[in-house]
C-alpha cells in the first residue's frame, strides 16, 4: 500500500494528540502526567516532569498565569482543575533536593542576554543548558531584581534565591549594573558576541528594528529580540517563559546554521485536536485550599490531581471490542499493519489483527474525524492476497462455503412459475436459506402474491465472504456471474432479504435496482396470522451492513410496532449499531474474539432480541439469547417463552440450501432433480451432541465426515485403537487433513471425536 | 515438532491394513514449503500414520500458525 494512503489513515487517529492543557500551555507542561503522578503521591516524579518543560519551577509555580486551566475538559463536568496550584504542590512537596543541572559539553560560541526578566532568564538557562557561553546583562543590582519587584506579593525572594542558584551550576556570567546604550552599544555587542538577545528592547531601539515574531530575529544579522520590558509586566508571565524559550531555539538554530523557520508551529500556545468526551464523568468541584494557606497539602492536592480525568480519545475502542482485544488504538494498529505490509522476511504479528476486525465501519461513525479502520484493514487482505501472504486458514472454510451455496446443488435463477418475465427479483441470500428456508419460502409466496409482472427467484451468495477475505477477483468474479443472470432476466429490481447483500451490490452493482424485503412487507401488509406467538416487548438489533440504512432501519421498527411489540432500543444501534461477531469473517479469523462481540452484544439488553440478518439471529441465539429474525415475527412463530432456538450448523445450513432449491423447483416449477449424489453421502452417521458441538468449532462438516469412513472402508486404510476399542481414519480431500474415530453401528457409523490438521501427511491420502 | 502425549500410543493402535501394531518412526510432515521431520507412530509396513488429537490441536496448530505468519 502507498506510504500516502497510509498516512491518510494515520493523521486521522487523534488519540495520541496532546491534552488541551498541555496544547494551550505555551511551553508545553505535560500536565496530565503531571497529575498521574501527584495522584498517586509521587511528587518528587510529578515535579521532574514539570521541570522538563520548565526552566525556573520555584518561580513560575508561584506566579504562573495558568492558561492551561481555561482549556481544561474537567470544566465541564464541575471545575477545571487547579494546575497551577498542584504545580506549586510539586515544587513544595519534592523529597529530595534537586539534583544539579550541568550543561551540555561546552560549544565555542558567545551569547550575550540582554535582561534579566523571565524571557532573559528562561533564554540564559535554555542556552547555557545546550553549551553556549552565555553572559546576561542585569539592568538592576541584583539578578532577579525585577521579579521581586513585579510579584512583589506572590513570590517569596527565597524562592528566587533558591531558583536562580541555578545560573552558577551553568556557568552563566552575570554582569549586574549593564543597559545597553546606556553602559554598552547594541553595535560593540554584536561585535563581541556570536549572537544577542535583546530580551526588553531599549526604548530607543523599538523603532529601529523589526522583529519577526516566529523566530524572534530582526534585520541584524545575530541580533534577536522580543517586546517592550512593559509588555512582559502586561502579558502573562509563562507566554513570556515561551518568548525566552522561541529566543533560545532560534540562537541556536542561528549557531548551527540551520533553518530558523522550520517546524515551529506547535511552539508556544496551540489548539489541539485531541477529543475527549465528558459523557459520564461525574460532576466534581475543585478541592479547597487548606485553611488559612494559600497552597495545597500533600492530601489536598492528591484528591485535586484524582480529579484529573487523564484526557485522551479512544472514542472507537470505546465501542469496538475488536479495537479493545488488541489492547491499543486505531494509530497503532496502522503503525502495525503498515509494518506488516512493509515486512519480507520474520513472523508477520499483524495478520491477526488486520484478520479480526468486522469491517463494521463503527469506528468511522463515532471517530471525531471518520477514521475507518475496517477500510485499511480491507485493503491490507487484497494486498496479503495479491502477494500470497494470506494465512490460508484465515478464511478458507467460510469461502469454501460460499462456493458451495454457488454451487449447482444450491444455485437456482428462475422467472416466476407461468412467468416469461420478471419484474422483480427475489434474491434472499445464502444465510437466510441456510437458516431459515421456510421463511424464504413464505417470503417468496408473499412477494409473489403482491407483485405484479412477474417476480423471479436467484438462490445464491452476493460474494461477500470473497470481498471480505480480499480475495477480490473471485469477488469480482461471483459479481459479474450474478449480473449476467440479472440481465438476462430482463434488469429485474432486485428484492432483498439480507442488508450485506444489500450493501454488496449498492457498492459493486450501483445499476441493479434494489428494495428491501421489509420495504415490501409495510407497504403491502403484513400477512394475517392465525394463533401467532410473539413477545411484547424486543430490542431491535440493527445488523451492520444497515448502518447507512436509515430507510430500511425505520420500516423494521414499524413493522414490529404494527406487530405489537414494544421497541427497546439498545444502547448502540441503528448507525451506531454493532457487529455480531460474524461481519468481516471474524468468526472464522478470530473465533476467541467473536464469540466476546457477541457475548458483549447480547448482554447489553435483558429483552428479547430481533434480527433481520439471519447470521446475527444464529449468533446470539446460539449464545443462548433468545433471538428472533424479523420473520419469525411476521410469521407468528416467536415464542417469547421458549428458550432460545439454535441455529443449524455448518452441515446442516448446506443441506437446508441444497432442499431449499430442490423443494421449490419440485413444488413450483414442477422440476424434478436428480441429484447426482456422491458415494460418501449415503453414508450415515451417528453423531452424539458434544461431537457436534466438536465439529462445529473445529469447522468439520458432516461430508468431511464422511468421506473419511467412505475412504478408510474402501481401502481398508485405518487403524485401531486397542484401547478404546474405535476405529481412526484420516483423510485430506481439501487442504485440510481429517481424522475420525468411529465404530460402525446400526448400518452406519457411530462418531466419537474429529478433529483437523492442515499440514501434509506424505501419501496421506492414497 | 515433539509429539507430546502421543508418546507410547503406538503399542495399542494397530494398522488394520497390514494387520501389525505400530511402531515409532520417522516422518516427515510439510505445510506452506516447508518440511518438519518427526517421530510418530508409524505402521513399519504400509507407513500410515497416527497423529492423536493433541498433537494435531496443540503444536502442529502452532507451528502451522507460525508459517503462515511467516
Amino acid at each position: 500500500m502507498d506510504h500516502k494512503k497510509i498516512m491518510e489513515f494515520e493523521e486521522k487517529c487523534i488519540q495520541e494528540h496532546p491534552p488541551a492543557c498541555n496544547a494551550t500551555c505555551p511551553v508545553h507542561v505535560d500536565v496530565r502526567s503531571m497529575l498521574a503522578e501527584i495522584k498517586a503521591g509521587r511528587f518528587t516524579e510529578a515535579f521532574h516532569i514539570y521541570r522538563k518543560s520548565v526552566p525556573l519551577p520555584g518561580i513560575i509555580s508561584h506566579i504562573c498565569d495558568q492558561p492551561c486551566r481555561s482549556a481544561c475538559k474537567r470544566g465541564g463536568a464541575g471545575d477545571a482543575i487547579a494546575i497551577a496550584a498542584l504545580e506549586k504542590a510539586c515544587v513544595q512537596q519534592m523529597s529530595i533536593p534537586l539534583p544539579k543541572t550541568t550543561p551540555s559539553p561546552r560549544k565555542p560560541e558567545r551569547v550575550v542576554i540582554v535582561g534579566g526578566g523571565l524571557r532573559g532568564l528562561t533564554a540564559a538557562h535554555d542556552l547555557a543548558k545546550k553549551g553556549y557561553s552565555v553572559t546576561l546583562f542585569e539592568a538592576g543590582s541584583t539578578l532577579g531584581e525585577s521579579l521581586s519587584k513585579n510579584f512583589a506579593a506572590v513570590l517569596p525572594s527565597q524562592v528566587i534565591a533558591e531558583d536562580l542558584a541555578i545560573f552558577d551550576q551553568l556557568g552563566v556570567a552575570i554582569q549586574l549594573n549593564t543597559t545597553v546604550d546606556k553602559d554598552i552599544s547594541l553595535a560593540a555587542l554584536s561585535q563581541d558576541y556570536d549572537a544577542v538577545f535583546l530580551s526588553t528592547l531599549p526604548s530607543e531601539q523599538q523603532d529601529q528594528l523589526t522583529i519577526d515574531p516566529i523566530t524572534l530575529s530582526t534585520e541584524q544579522k545575530g541580533v534577536f529580540a522580543a517586546g517592550s520590558p512593559d509588555k512582559e509586566r502586561a502579558a502573562s508571565p509563562i507566554g513570556a517563559v515561551a518568548e525566552g524559550r522561541r529566543a533560545a531555539i532560534s540562537i541556536d538554530r542561528y549557531l548551527q546554521g540551520v533553518s530558523l523557520t522550520a517546524a515551529r508551529e506547535n511552539e508556544g500556545s496551540f489548539k489541539t485536536r485531541l477529543f475527549t468526551s465528558i459523557i459520564g464523568v461525574e460532576p466534581l468541584p475543585v478541592v479547597p485550599l487548606g485553611h488559612n494557606r494559600s497552597f495545597y497539602g500533600q492530601e489536598e492536592a492528591m484528591q485535586e490531581a484524582a480529579r484529573c480525568i487523564q484526557c485522551q480519545c479512544l472514542e472507537c475502542v470505546k465501542v469496538c471490542q475488536y479495537l479493545t482485544h488488541f489492547k491499543g488504538y486505531p494509530k497503532k494498529y496502522i503503525r502495525q499493519i503498515n509494518h506488516n505490509l512493509k515486512m519480507i522476511k520474520g513472523r508477520h504479528e499483524a495478520n491477526t489483527l488486520i484478520n479480526s476486525c468486522s469491517l463494521c465501519g463503527l469506528c468511522q461513525e463515532v471517530c471525531p474525524e471518520g477514521l475507518h479502520l475496517g477500510e485499511l484493514c480491507g485493503l491490507a487482505r487484497q494486498e496479503m492476497v495479491t502477494k500470497g501472504k494470506m494465512p490460508p486458514s484465515a478464511h478458507d472454510f467460510p469461502i469454501r462455503d460460499m462456493e458451495f451455496s454457488n454451487g449447482e446443488q444450491c444455485v437456482l435463477t428462475r422467472h416466476q412459475p407461468g412467468h416469461t418475465v420478471s419484474n422483480y427479483l427475489f434474491f434472499p441470500g445464502c444465510q437466510l436459506s441456510a437458516s431459515a428456508p421456510n421463511h424464504v419460502e413464505r417470503a417468496y409466496a408473499y412477494v409473489t402474491e403482491q407483485l405484479s409482472g412477474g417476480v423471479g427467484l436467484m438462490l445464491r451468495c452476493c460474494g461477500a465472504p470473497a470481498e471480505w477475505s480480499g480475495r477480490t477477483e473471485v469477488f469480482d468474479g461471483e459479481l459479474q456471474q450474478i449480473k449476467a443472470q440479472w440481465e438476462e432476466m430482463g434488469r429485474p429490481r432486485l428484492i432483498l432479504a439480507c442488508s450485506t447483500c444489500g450493501q454488496m451490490f449498492k457498492k459493486h452493482l450501483p445499476e441493479m435496482k434494489t428494495i428491501s424485503l421489509w420495504e415490501l412487507y409495510d407497504q403491502y401488509g403484513l400477512p394475517e396470522v392465525a394463533g401467532a406467538e410473539r413477545p411484547a416487548r424486543v430490542a431491535v438489533h440493527d445488523a451492520c451492513t444497515s448502518r447507512q440504512e436509515e430507510d430500511l432501519q425505520e420500516r423494521v421498527r414499524k413493522i414490529l410496532r404494527e406487530l405489537g411489540c414494544q421497541i427497546d432500543e439498545l444502547p448502540t444501534s441503528r448507525d451506531k449499531t454493532e457487529c455480531c461477531g460474524y461481519g468481516g469473517l471474524m468468526q472464522f479469523a478470530n473465533h476467541g474474539l467473536a464469540d466476546d462481540v457477541m457475548k458483549r452484544r447480547i448482554n447489553q439488553s435483558p429483552a428479547d432480541y430481533v434480527a433481520y440478518c439471519a447470521i446475527c439471529r444464529d449468533n446470539f441465539a446460539g449464545k443462548g439469547k433468545r433471538t428472533y429474525h424479523l420473520l419469525d415475527l411476521i410469521y407468528g412463530e416467536a415464542n417469547p417463552v421458549a428458550p432460545a432456538r439454535r441455529g443449524p450448523g455448518y452441515s446442516q445450513r448446506r443441506e437446508n440450501r441444497v432442499r431449499l432449491k430442490n423443494k421449490l423447483l419440485k413444488e413450483l416449477w414442477g422440476e424434478k432433480t436428480v441429484l447426482a449424489e456422491n458415494s460418501f453421502a449415503t453414508i450415515k452417521l451417528w453423531i452424539a451432541e458434544d461431537v457436534q458441538e466438536v465439529m462445529e468449532h473445529r469447522l468439520i462438516l458432516v461430508e468431511d465426515i464422511q468421506k473419511v469412513i467412505e475412504h478408510a472402508e474402501r481401502t481398508g486404510k485405518k487403524l485401531f485403537n486397542h484401547e478404546s476399542g474405535h476405529y481412526l481414519a484420516y483423510y485430506q480431500p481439501v487442504s485440510v487433513t481429517y481424522w475420525v474415530e468411529y465404530q460402525p453401528e446400526n448400518e452406519g457409523f457411530r462418531i466419537y471425536n474429529t478433529y483437523s490438521h492442515r499440514m501434509e501427511i506424505p501419501h496421506g491420502d492414497e | 515438532m515433539s509429539q507430546g502425549k502421543g508418546q507410547g500410543a503406538e503399542k495399542v493402535i494397530e494398522c488394520m491394513k497390514c494387520g501389525i501394531v505400530m511402531e515409532l518412526g520417522n516422518v516427515e510432515v510439510t505445510y506452506l514449503n516447508s518440511k518438519f521431520p518427526i517421530q510418530l507412530p508409524k505402521c513399519p509396513q504400509c507407513g500410515l500414520v497416527y497423529i492423536p488429537e493433541e498433537l494435531a490441536t496443540g503444536k502442529m496448530l502452532e507451528v502451522e500458525k507460525a508459517l503462515e505468519d511467516k
